[in-house]
Order: C-alpha cells, then sequence, then structure tokens
C-alpha cells in the first residue's frame, strides 16, 4: 500500500517538474527570439531606412522607404477589400443567419477558411487576379491579404454582435427603426470595441506575410505607389535580404523584421485592451 | 400570404392619415440593400474555400494532363531542365518535416495546457499563457530569420554530439548521420514545432478550464494526484478537441512556408538522415516560383499546391470538426 502510494506520488511530482521545465522551454524560445531581433534589429536601425530606398545589390547604404510605404499601401487596400466584407458577413450570421442550417454552414467553411496555410491564399490570388493581368501587382497582393483577414473579422463580428444584448435592439425596433438602421446605429455601435478587436487581430495577422505576396506582389526595387504594377514591400525585402550575401542586407532585414515584430506585438496588445472593454452580459 | 391581406385590410384608413409612402419605399430600400449586402458577403467568404480549390485545380490542369495523378505522387525527378516533374521528394519532405513537429510539440503542448489549467499559482498563469500566445503573434518571415541566423548555429553545435550518440544505435542511427551544417529536416522540425506550439496548448488549454469543476474535483477528494486527474479525468472528457487541436497544429505545421524555406537547405533529394538538406511543397513553392519559366513548369508547381491544399483541407476539417465536438466556445480560436 505504502510502496503504491510513494510510487503515484513520485509519478505525480515528475510529471509536474516535465510540465513545468514544458513551459520554461515554451517561454525561453518567446524570449530568445524577441531577444534576437530586439538586439540584431536595434544594431541595424538608421536614420537613411526611412528615407532613402534599398539599395542595389553589392552597393552600401541603407533605405526601406520604398518598402515601407509599399508595405502601407497593401496593408490599407487589403483592409479596404476585407473589413466590409468581413463586417457584413459577421452582420449576416450574428443578424439575419442565426442559427439555421445555412448559417452553421457559412460558419464551419469559415473557422477551416481561418486556418488556411497563406501560401494557398497565395496561390489562388495569383489565379484570379495575377494570371489574367499577366503580371505581378499590388492588388493581387491585398486581394490575397483580404482573403487572409476576412475569416478572423467574420468570426469575432458574430461572436461580439452576439454578446449585445436583446434589449437595446429591442427598444430600437419600438421606436420603428427598420432593421438595417437598428443594426448600424446600434447593435453595431455596442459591439464596436469587440468589432474593432477583430479588424487589428486581423491585421496583426496579415502584416507579416510573406509566402502570399511571393506570388502576388512580389518586390520592386524602386519607389512605387501603383498598385497595379508590382510593388515593394517589407516581408518580402526581409526574404531576399536575409538570404543574400551582403552585410548591410542583412542587417536591414533585422531592423525590418523589429520594426514588423513591434507593430504586430503593439496591434496584438491595443487589441487585448480593446477586448478588455466588451462587456460581457450575464 | 392571406395573414398579410388581412394586416393590410385592418391598416385602412382615411388618405389623409397614410405615413408619406416616400419614407416608406426609402425604408424598405434600405433594408433590403442591407441584407442583400450582408447576404453577398457571407456568400464570398464561404465561397473563397471553393473558389480557392477550383482556381488552384484550374491552373495546374496543364501538369495534371501531362502527367497524371499516381505518376506526379510517384515521381522523385524534379527536373527543368527535361521539363519532367514528379512530387514524390517534397511530399516527404512536408510529412517528414510536420511528423517531427508534431512528435515534439504535442508532448510539450500538453504539459504547457496542464502547467496554466492545473498546476501553476493563479498570479503566474495569465503571463504565461499570455507569452505562450504571443509566439503565435510572431511573423513567420521572423521565425525563419532566427531560425537561419541564430538557431541553426547553435544547433551545428549540438548536430556532431547528436551523431556521436544517436548515430551510434543500429537502425535508427541511420537517421541521424551527415555533416552538422545546422540547417536540414530536423532544424525544420524543431522551428515548426515552436511555431505549431502556441496553437495546439492554447486549444488545450482552452477546453481543459471548461471540464466541470465537480469532476475534477471529485476526483481530488478521492485522493487523486495532480496527474492522475490531468490523465485519467481531464484528458478522456476532452479528447476529441484535444485531438482536433492537434490536428490544427498539424494543419499549420504542413502549410508553414517561410520559416521553413529558410532552414530546411533545400534539396530535392530523399535522404535516410535527419540531419540532411530536404525540401517540403511550400518550401519549393516559395524557392521556385518566380523562376518557372515555361507553362508546364507553372503548372507544375501549382499542382503541387494542389496536393498541398486536398491535405490540409483534409486536417482541418477534421480539426473544426472534433473541436467543434465539445461544444462551441467563444475564445477556443480554431
Amino acid at each position: 500500500m505504502k510502496a503504491v502510494v510513494a510510487r503515484r506520488h513520485a509519478v505525480d511530482f515528475l510529471s509536474k517538474i516535465l510540465m513545468g521545465i514544458a513551459t520554461v522551454v515554451g517561454v525561453f524560445f518567446l524570449l530568445w527570439i524577441l531577444w534576437t531581433t530586439l538586439r540584431f534589429g536595434i544594431a541595424g536601425m538608421h536614420w537613411d531606412l526611412f528615407t532613402k530606398d534599398t539599395p542595389a545589390p553589392g552597393t552600401n547604404g541603407f533605405g526601406l522607404r520604398n518598402a515601407f510605404v509599399g508595405s502601407l499601401g497593401l496593408l490599407t487596400l487589403s483592409m479596404a477589400i476585407g473589413v466590409p466584407i468581413g463586417l457584413m458577413a459577421g452582420t449576416w450570421l450574428a443578424e439575419y443567419g442565426f442559427h439555421s442550417r445555412l448559417a452553421n454552414a457559412v460558419r464551419f467553411i469559415n473557422d477551416i477558411m481561418l486556418s488556411a496555410p497563406s501560401i494557398e491564399i497565395g496561390l489562388f490570388a495569383y489565379a484570379i487576379v495575377v494570371a489574367p493581368m499577366g503580371h505581378f501587382s499590388g492588388l493581387a497582393g491585398s486581394v490575397a491579404l483580404a482573403v487572409l483577414m476576412i475569416p478572423i473579422i467574420v468570426r469575432t463580428t458574430d461572436e461580439m454582435l452576439g454578446l449585445v444584448g436583446g434589449d437595446m435592439r429591442e427598444a430600437a425596433i419600438a421606436l420603428g427603426a427598420p432593421k438595417w438602421v437598428v443594426i448600424s446605429k446600434v447593435t453595431w455601435k455596442a459591439g464596436r470595441a469587440g468589432i474593432l478587436t477583430g479588424v487589428l487581430i486581423g491585421l496583426a495577422r496579415i502584416t507579416g506575410e510573406t509566402a502570399p505576396l511571393l506570388f502576388t506582389a512580389l518586390n520592386n526595387q524602386y519607389f512605387s505607389t501603383n498598385m497595379l504594377r508590382p510593388i515593394a514591400n517589407i516581408p518580402v525585402v526581409i526574404f531576399q535580404f536575409a538570404l543574400s550575401p551582403y552585410e548591410n542586407w542583412q542587417q536591414m532585414a533585422w531592423a525590418a523584421a523589429f520594426i514588423t515584430v513591434l507593430f504586430v506585438l503593439v496591434l496584438s496588445l491595443v487589441a487585448r485592451w480593446f477586448l478588455g472593454k466588451v462587456q460581457v452580459p450575464k | 400570404m392571406s395573414g398579410s391581406d388581412m394586416t393590410f385590410g385592418a391598416e385602412l384608413r382615411p388618405v389623409s392619415e397614410e405615413p408619406k409612402p416616400a419614407v416608406r419605399w426609402w425604408r424598405l430600400t434600405g433594408d433590403s440593400l442591407f441584407h442583400a449586402a450582408a447576404v453577398f458577403a457571407a456568400l464570398i467568404a464561404a465561397a473563397a474555400l471553393f473558389a480557392t480549390v477550383i482556381a488552384i485545380a484550374y491552373d495546374s490542369r496543364l501538369s495534371i494532363e501531362t502527367f497524371g495523378v499516381w505518376r506526379f505522387l510517384t515521381s522523385s525527378e524534379w527536373n527543368p531542365v527535361t521539363q519532367t516533374f514528379g512530387a514524390f521528394p517534397f511530399i516527404i519532405g512536408t510529412l517528414v518535416s510536420s511528423a517531427i513537429a508534431m512528435v515534439l510539440a504535442v508532448p510539450v503542448s500538453f504539459g504547457v495546457a496542464v502547467f496554466i489549467a492545473e498546476i501553476a499559482p493563479s498570479w503566474i498563469k495569465k503571463p504565461i499563457a499570455g507569452a505562450i500566445e504571443l509566439l503565435a503573434a510572431i511573423p513567420s518571415i521572423v521565425y525563419g530569420l532566427w531560425g537561419l541566423l541564430v538557431f541553426a548555429p547553435v544547433f551545428s553545435s549540438i548536430e556532431p554530439w547528436i551523431t556521436q550518440y544517436f548515430g551510434a544505435i543500429p537502425g535508427i542511427g541511420l537517421l541521424f548521420q551527415g555533416p552538422p551544417a545546422g540547417i536540414g529536416m530536423l532544424t525544420a522540425g524543431i522551428v515548426l514545432a515552436i511555431m505549431v506550439l502556441p496553437y495546439t496548448s492554447s486549444i488545450m488549454r482552452d477546453v481543459f478550464l471548461i471540464v466541470p469543476s465537480s469532476l475534477r474535483e471529485s476526483a481530488y477528494a478521492m485522493g487523486a494526484t495532480t496527474w492522475e486527474v490531468a490523465w485519467d479525468i481531464i484528458l478522456p472528457y476532452t479528447r476529441s478537441a484535444v485531438i482536433g487541436g492537434i490536428f490544427l497544429g498539424l494543419g499549420r505545421a504542413l502549410g508553414e512556408t517561410m520559416a521553413v524555406t529558410f532552414v530546411i537547405g533545400n534539396s530535392n533529394m530523399i535522404s535516410p538522415s535527419l540531419l540532411m538538406p530536404s525540401a517540403t511543397i511550400p518550401s519549393v513553392l516559395a524557392n521556385e516560383f518566380t523562376e518557372a519559366t515555361t507553362p508546364l513548369y507553372l503548372s507544375s508547381l501549382i499542382y503541387l499546391g494542389l496536393i498541398l491544399i486536398a491535405v490540409t483541407l483534409i486536417v482541418r476539417f477534421l480539426a473544426v470538426l472534433l473541436i467543434r465536438r465539445l461544444g462551441r466556445r467563444e475564445g477556443a480560436s480554431a
């Protein structure tokens, strides 16, 4: 009897140690990656990064201006495509579809899209935008990023509008407001913190996406704001510069990675802050 | 039909009291326009899945016609010069690197999830859970950069040790032989494991927390240890969602592109050793897509993408199905 108890407690003790180690390992890798990005990123910081364009191969100097502008353009355009579609689709699920068979089917498909590898979405954007146009373009990149972003916005909008209490809707309906006014003036307003969280998480997800841009926006050595042509962007620049033999290019890759990580982390923190403002009815 | 007619009849009143028709007309139009826009958006969101599969299948038609299905899947010749393409080395590379990742990530995820749900004191739960979830926020390109320029050099100094101790074991020793380059299949598997960890562990943690406390507390009251509660009570109760979480991580690992492209070494030779360079379907797509000069080459690359999509779709379908079986819960992000 005593031996059994001792063995059980030994197993328990050992398992707790191993689980503690597992957690430490996970946190260790996070800190290692963040620390390296910070160290090399700060070392690669240079004022020229923001004022000059990417230097030609083999030449000295720093510059990422065209890539920053291109990335901002890509993100803006993909939000312009993705946010309205995601918001309206999520609204349909929460306000019209409810738990009908069609709405549940849409939710299921949306959940599958939520974890779609980005490379597949890149191939999709290549097929529907790049191939018909005949050349790579910023527009194609934005379409790919929008498709990656939409499922996140759909899901959070659906869930957050579901949290809005029925009393407010009923009060608005009782005042004679038609349904679309109820939704746009009352439900959306009540759920805006949650909806904004979804948009921010979606933006964080697409900010560092590289694979889909390789098939769509590609890269551009020069400054450009034409979204119908290939356009420079931070992720693809990191990819090309990191694999290059030039030291200044590798430094720029780290600096760009540092800025990307910083941007994504700030977005995630702000999203979490907004999520804390969501009132959960009990 | 008759019901609405009757209501209409009941509303009959002198003309002067009728509401202005213009107002009603606008209201109805606004409502139906809004409804139509919402339906349209929902259909676009759902149709994207099918459109992706159809568009990729359509773009790979040339290669499907040329090589067929079986020949493409089993041929290991990938030669742009002779325009012969086969997917076998990349399928093996994708499956093996993901398998390594899952073998490493699943026990660690379980450990992290149980640690957060059962063992950790409450003040440390939130920071640890937040830190593990931050791993998911880091873009994959940064994992690649870190893997190639920081982790690979460190790992290459460990590799001779691995070869010395594991390489001598008969049978599996074959897996651990080769030059200590730091990049290769094993490095890719390790980096993938770190990337998969936040997904599997957060699903596990979320479902562990919804186990009814009566169940958990009765086990503790019977004198069960923490490990026994985790293994014999919580895990059986949440089994389907835990497997779903593992599938979710597997879907991530199979389709991961940038991190793998950086560290796998990109060689289309099949080698028994895990220390040797290899290639996966996503990595060959990322490397060769812009260099594909002939229509057949390009279409063969897209054909690889079609194979990947078929596999990951099944995996993701099972993942969502299994996670939902335990009951849909807010926050358990799939």
